[in-house]
């Protein structure tokens, strides 16, 4: 008989990879990104694989020289890469877009120890990096791209801080001001529940999170469904709910601490929105909740089936 | 509390429909003296000794164990060390088979009207719990009446691994003693409900059992989610009473007893014949193995014995004894099966898996049946931190495997959990010796 093969239980694995898992994400962000694409033209495509190529050359290069694992076919630097993209305005100088690559790779993913350490979302705190930066650039929005005419549409403001507003329908199949990723919700709502539906992120988060901000801005808002409307499909509200504040390593695992998570990130964008200097606040919402993830981790861990507590010392 | 978590697997059930087969007399049989959970037994037969089937060949005075017996006829060829399927090693007796197949005799059907002659009989029979944990069942029948009231059997069909069908062959082919035991352990107990909880995914044997157990009152067939880890003991209870079996605590605690279905089977024919435990049904199933089946094997039957004899494509490179989740592989293939041993899988594959970092999915969490975190807790065990494995309840982890089945990393969290079960026993024992 052949030397047997000895390993511990169990025997069996599903067939769920992180590669897999990261793959998935990527076919989800797809249908937003192919809306990109049409709405403002090539330059959109260009600027995600420019973005996602240089996540991905960082990643191995900072493995190569710290004489790491090389990580890089796990490809979630390319989804970081996809949603940081997804963030930035699609006429943004190149080489601030690699920037951006390198504080969210570099600086917030691989200095902190790769894939699953990291506290905060790389692609998030990016954008904030960049915005803090190059605030001009960042807010230089560009208008949908006209096909017919080739040229670029004038640059106007986003709908979040604009006068007037573009009809329902075009904030919700994108036609809209805003970052490249963000603006067709139609787009971001099938890849969100494709995520739901293979398994990969719950629904939790994301609903917690939009939901909270539709209540707050229905009544702020005068009872007006109109302007909530407005509000939830402006900004990266929903780019944000489900494919940022769903993430993996600077979200809490447990349900209860999910909802905390879903609702703090509403209150926050809601706050930002309506009572600060800036038009939006979903990506400090998102960062906020990141920095707070251990402690709301720890206070919600689950109660073990049948535990007793433990006697505290000192007492009787 | 509502559900509790589970994770779904594949079934790999191609061996269910076949009927128990025997397989060839093995010409050598090596009986472990610890084939329980408990003090191993003495052997009380010398090297040269003639011996015949269901002969006591070891026995103890410990309250924690159960007498093995012989389970082939023939000369005793050696008695020596050797590792049993736990990785212990103990005293085993090699049997040489004399092929004649003479039962011994003494066999002849035990008194067993009064509790305590039953539950006297089922020692002698050498009942362990057939499940896979080999829980000595005296030991179970023998609750303290003043202390303790238990008012559910309940009976564990639940077969929630893959590949295994053994149990639910018993239903299939035994169902009559099975309820006929059931009814038995009630009576001489005085307990008075058992339920038989059968996983959705067996509805023949649910159907069946539906049909014979009108005759019993007090016994009732309940369908189980078809969900793992359904057959582990505090799930169950969970699942049929709602009750929940607390840290450090026991079944009796809760008022329920359980049993698996082929324990209680067993107990009936040996009431009726006399003839102890030796020999079980195992499936002989895996990837390499052209037609799964259900086999009697007599108890001490090697491992190579089986492999020589299952139909497979070819040679093995992992043998894991018991189901896929929570068996072991085994690394000697002249070890000898025990009573507990439900399964032999044969797989033709040695890939090294290969583990990347946690991405921190929560999967794991949420596939805890107990409520466990394994990826905090894999970290804790890293950091030989004591006290936060404390607090995490490490003690709870039934090593079920689930977290480490779902696992996308493909961490070894259910391994780690042993380890830090290990360690933290050991820091434990060290404070106290300060």
């Amino acid at each position: 008989m052949n030397k047997l093969f000895v390993e511990s239980s169990p025997h069996i694995r599903s067939a769920w990879t992180t590669q897999k898992i990261m793959l998935n994400v990527i076919i989800a962000l797809c249908p937003a990104l192919i809306m990109s694409t049409y709405i403002f033209g090539i330059k959109a495509l260009l600027l995600t694989i420019i973005c996602c190529a240089s996540c991905v050359l960082l990643e191995f290069l900072f493995n190569k020289i710290t004489k790491r694992e090389d990580t890089i076919y796990d490809l979630s630097a390319v989804v970081t890469g996809m949603l940081l993209a997804f963030n930035l305005p699609v006429d943004l100088p190149v080489y601030m877009a690699i920037i951006g690559c390198f504080v969210a790779i570099i600086i917030v993913k691989c200095l902190f120890g790769g894939i699953g350490q990291n506290f905060a979302n790389p692609a998030i705190t990016a954008r904030i990096v960049l915005m803090m930066s190059f605030a001009g650039s960042m807010t230089k929005w560009t208008a949908p791209f006209s096909w017919k005419e080739g040229v670029d549409a004038t640059v106007s403001a986003t709908p979040l801080a604009a006068d007037t507003l573009p009809p329902l329908t075009d904030m919700f199949f994108g036609f809209r001001a805003g970052c490249l990723g963000e603006t067709c919700i139609a787009a971001l709502l099938l890849g969100g529940l494709y995520l739901i539906f293979t398994g990969l992120v719950r629904p939790t988060t994301p609903v917690c999170f939009i939901g909270t901000v539709a209540v707050l801005s229905f009544f702020y808002g005068g009872c007006d469904v109109n302007f909530m409307l407005y509000q939830l499909m402006s900004g990266g509200l929903v780019l944000g709910a489900f494919f940022m504040a769903t993430d993996y390593a600077t979200t809490p695992l447990t349900t209860k601490g999910k909802i905390i998570f879903g609702v703090g990130c509403g209150l926050i964008t809601f706050a930002i929105r309506q009572f600060a200097s800036m038009p939006e606040g979903v990506s400090f919402s998102i960062l906020v909740m990141n920095c707070l993830t251990p402690l709301i981790d720890r206070f919600t861990a689950p109660k073990a089936l049948g535990a007793v507590k433990p006697k505290k010392e000192g007492k009787q | 509390m509502g559900k509790l978590h589970s994770v779904r697997l594949p079934h790999f059930s191609g061996s269910a429909e076949q009927s128990t087969r025997k397989i060839p007399a093995p010409e050598l049989v090596a009986i472990s003296m610890l084939q329980h959970i408990g003090a191993p037994c003495e052997p009380c037969v010398a090297v040269g000794d003639n011996v015949k089937i269901g002969q006591k060949i070891g026995d103890t005075e410990a309250f924690m164990s159960a007498p093995v017996h012989a389970s082939v006829s023939g000369v005793v060829k050696e008695i020596k060390d050797v590792m049993n399927v736990g990785g212990r090693l103990c005293k085993t007796v090699v049997i040489a088979n004399d092929n004649k197949n003479e039962m011994s005799p003494d066999i002849k059907p035990p008194k067993a009207d009064t509790r305590e002659e039953f539950i006297k009989a089922v020692r002698e029979s050498g009942a362990v719990g057939l499940g896979g944990a080999g829980f000595p069942t005296h030991v179970k029948l023998a609750y303290d009446r003043s202390k303790v009231k238990i008012d559910y059997l309940l009976l564990n069909g639940a077969e929630c691994e893959p590949y295994i069908t053994s149990d639910y062959r018993e239903l299939m082919e035994n169902s009559d003693n099975v309820l006929a035991g059931i009814d038995m352990v009630m009576t001489r107990l005085e307990i008075p409900n058992a339920i038989i909880g059968i996983e959705a995914d067996k509805p023949q044997a649910i159907a069946k059992l539906e049909k014979l157990v009108i005759r019993y009152p007090n016994i009732t067939v309940r369908r189980l989610p078809s969900a793992y880890p359904q057959g582990a003991e505090k799930v169950l209870i969970h699942t049929l009473t709602g009750r929940v079996v607390g840290e450090g605590k026991l079944p009796s605690d809760v008022g329920c007893m359980v049993m698996n279905v082929s324990t209680a089977g067993f107990i009936y024919s040996y009431i009726k014949t006399g003839i102890p435990l030796v020999k079980r049904r195992i499936t002989i199933d895996g990837d390499i193995v052209n037609s799964p089946a259900n086999f009697f094997i007599p108890v001490g039957t090697l491992l190579h014995s089986i492999v020589g004899f299952a139909d497979v494509r070819r040679q093995p490179d992992r043998i894991v004894l018991g189901g896929p989740m929570m068996g072991s592989c085994a690394f000697d293939p002249d070890t000898p099966l025990g009573k507990t041993n439900n399964a032999v899988l044969l797989f033709g594959d040695t890939k090294e898996r290969k583990t990347s970092a946690c991405i921190r999915c929560g999967r794991c969490v949420r596939a805890c049946a107990v409520n466990l975190m394994p990826t905090e807790l894999e970290s804790a065990y890293d950091a030989r931190d004591a006290a936060a494995l404390e607090q995490l309840k490490v003690n709870l982890c039934m090593n079920c495997g689930a977290c480490s089945f779902v696992c996308p990393a493909k961490r070894p969290l259910a391994e780690k959990n042993q380890l830090a079960k290990d360690f933290l026993r050991q820091s434990k024992a060290k404070q106290q010796g300060k």
